[in-house]
């Protein structure tokens, strides 16, 4: 590999911004090369990607989408 | 009013971000209901209407913090001397692989489905929400709780792009390291 590759620490900075789609060309490459070759890199980037599947599992109250016309009505109702 | 309800939670947390108490970031609720009740008839959907109410609270909430001398800086509100990603994984300037893993991470792929969707597991994620930094749970809760956009997100906490993904960096890496110490109880590593 070239004097610019990775580090495993460098990597796991980053891979948040690389499940993103924000890395730049050469840094996302760097990143892919890095993965095709450490195994540990690559379970931690499936252990992001798990964390973040089971996170949309936990339930919280929803923050609806609000049309504006029932939020319209809604208020003509409350300066009634 | 139910449409007020459904959105009060929320917005009440999102509040509590910037200003120094429950009581004050109610006020603040209260006062962008107001914003939101005379902008509404001229709202053009450049945004959702959702992610532009939370702008709303948002930026009345700023504003109170600034007023109750209680302006954070993003550094302090992002965590920035508390990075979820430990230092002592990796082998150090003296060992063989500076920067290298000292012990793989554990993979989680064996683990049985219903294990990792039990109750259990998701009251971990529900925890480290609780106890991250406010402004990273907010970020890790609308994006991947709740599903927002980036854009959406950037939009209603006024966060630059950037920021917004330090913050959610942080909040997921946090996750990351709360269900792995849980997930790995009792396995042979």
């Amino acid at each position: 590999m070239s004097d610019q590759s990775l580090t495993c620490h460098e990597v796991i900075d980053l891979l948040s911004n690389y499940i993103e789609g924000a890395l730049t060309g050469d840094d996302r490459r760097r990143v892919d090369e890095h993965l095709a070759l450490c195994d540990g890199c690559a379970t931690y980037l499936e252990q992001m990607r798990e964390t973040i599947r089971l996170s949309g599992m936990v339930s919280e109250e929803e923050v609806p989408e609000t049309d504006k016309a029932a939020l319209l009505d809604a208020f003509r109702d409350w300066r009634r | 009013m139910m449409m007020v309800d459904q959105h009060q939670p929320a917005m009440l947390r999102l509040a509590q971000m910037y200003v120094s108490s429950r009581a004050v970031a109610e006020e603040c609720v209260q006062e962008a209901w107001i914003g939101i009740l005379r902008g509404l008839p001229t709202f053009e959907a450049r945004s959702s209407l959702r992610t532009w109410m939370y702008k709303i609270v948002t930026n009345v909430a700023k504003t109170r913090g600034v007023r109750e001398g209680r302006s954070i800086p993003f550094s302090a509100l992002a965590g920035d001397h508390d990075d979820p990603v430990d230092p002592s994984w990796f082998q150090g300037p003296d060992d063989p692989f500076p920067g290298g893993w000292r012990t793989f991470p554990d993979d989680w792929r064996g683990i049985p489905e219903d294990r990792l969707l039990g109750r259990e597991t998701l009251d971990h994620i529900a925890r480290a929400l609780d106890s991250m930094p406010a402004a990273q749970a907010e970020v890790v809760r609308l994006r991947d709780v709740q599903g927002w956009s980036s854009d959406e997100v950037c939009n209603a906490l006024d966060l630059t792009e950037t920021n917004q993904r330090v913050l959610l960096h942080r909040g997921r890496s946090r996750i990351r390291r709360e269900l792995d110490a849980y997930l790995s109880e009792g396995r042979d590593r």
